[in-house]
């Protein structure tokens, strides 16, 4: 049996059910939840780049690329905005965010 | 053989991305996300995608990770505490993650068309960088631009949200330094003999 399309994208499909339930399951560690986005992220990109590679087609690996920075450039802002809500609270839990809301 | 490397390398992925959402330090979960982040360079390799496996490896491995490795262990955070009661949304995050796998299988039987078998990773050029370097430069060259825009936006707000300034420490102010005058700076006092100023 040839490695096919269909292996990467089992994979993938996994990969991205892991990541979903990684954000229900630590609903109170933001930062896991951003660890589970990246997971997401990942899953997405490995789809884009097997469908570019079976196709023979290669803007599904640019565009995997600018999916790449899209989360690198996520993950440096959420872990920013992390750092300063840690600052002003002294912890991370997620329930008390919505302190602002009046 | 590639069918055997890509199930082997496949379950690390899988095995390491539940360890990530499973794991009871956060300091081990970065840790499971980099192997999961590795692992998932190598499936790439196995189809030829070489250079977005290395930029996966650089830019996760080296840069995200390493981010989520820093602020994790500097934020002082109790995850003990943190972690109980987490049991309780297993049964909702396991129906969730049912409905998703069945949804994406869903998907997949019932649309499924001719699965293009036209295998080529580098199309058109000798290796894969080259492949991809032909057209990003040139036809995707606005998309190449807007990346960087994005990750310099980033890089300005990521500055701007943790920038503090403390009003203990110490900086230049040249403004305040090139405005000194002779005169603010000392004036001459004229002592009498035997007497102090």
């Amino acid at each position: 049996m040839d490695l096919g399309l269909s292996h990467y994208l089992a994979v993938s499909a996994a990969l991205f059910t892991i990541g979903v339930v990684g954000i229900f399951v630590n609903r109170k560690n933001i930062i896991v939840i951003l660890m589970a986005i990246e997971l997401i992220l990942l899953s997405v990109n490995l789809n884009l780049i097997a469908f570019s590679v079976f196709s023979g087609t290669i803007a599904g690996q640019i565009f995997a690329m600018l999916v790449l920075t899209v989360a690198a450039a996520e993950a440096a802002v959420g872990l920013a905005i992390l750092v300063v809500y840690f600052r002003n609270r002294g912890d991370i839990s997620v329930e008390n965010v919505d302190m602002m809301k009046g | 053989m590639a069918v055997f490397a890509f199930y082997l390398i496949a379950a690390v992925v899988l095995v390491s991305a539940l360890s990530v959402i499973m794991a009871r330090n956060p300091v081990h979960s970065v840790l499971w996300l980099i192997l999961a982040f590795f692992s998932s360079a190598g499936l790439l390799v196995l189809i030829g995608a070489e250079f977005l496996a290395m930029l996966l490896v650089v830019v996760y491995v080296g840069a995200v990770a390493v981010l989520f490795l820093f602020v994790v262990m500097m934020l002082d955070v109790d995850f003990v505490e943190l972690k109980r009661g987490t049991l309780r949304y297993w049964p909702f995050a396991v129906l969730v993650g049912i409905v998703f796998a069945a949804e994406i299988v869903l998907a997949s039987v019932v649309g499924t068309s001719e699965m293009t078998t036209n295998f080529d990773a580098s199309p058109g050029a000798e290796t894969n960088a080259e492949a991809i370097g032909q057209v990003m430069y040139t036809q995707y060259l606005l998309l190449f631009q807007m990346a960087g825009v994005i990750l310099l936006v980033a890089m300005v707000g990521a500055i701007v949200l943790t920038l503090r300034h403390r009003p203990e420490t110490k900086r230049q102010n040249i403004a305040k330094q090139t405005s000194r005058r002779r005169s603010d700076a000392y004036e001459l006092k004229d002592p009498k003999p035997g007497q102090g100023i």
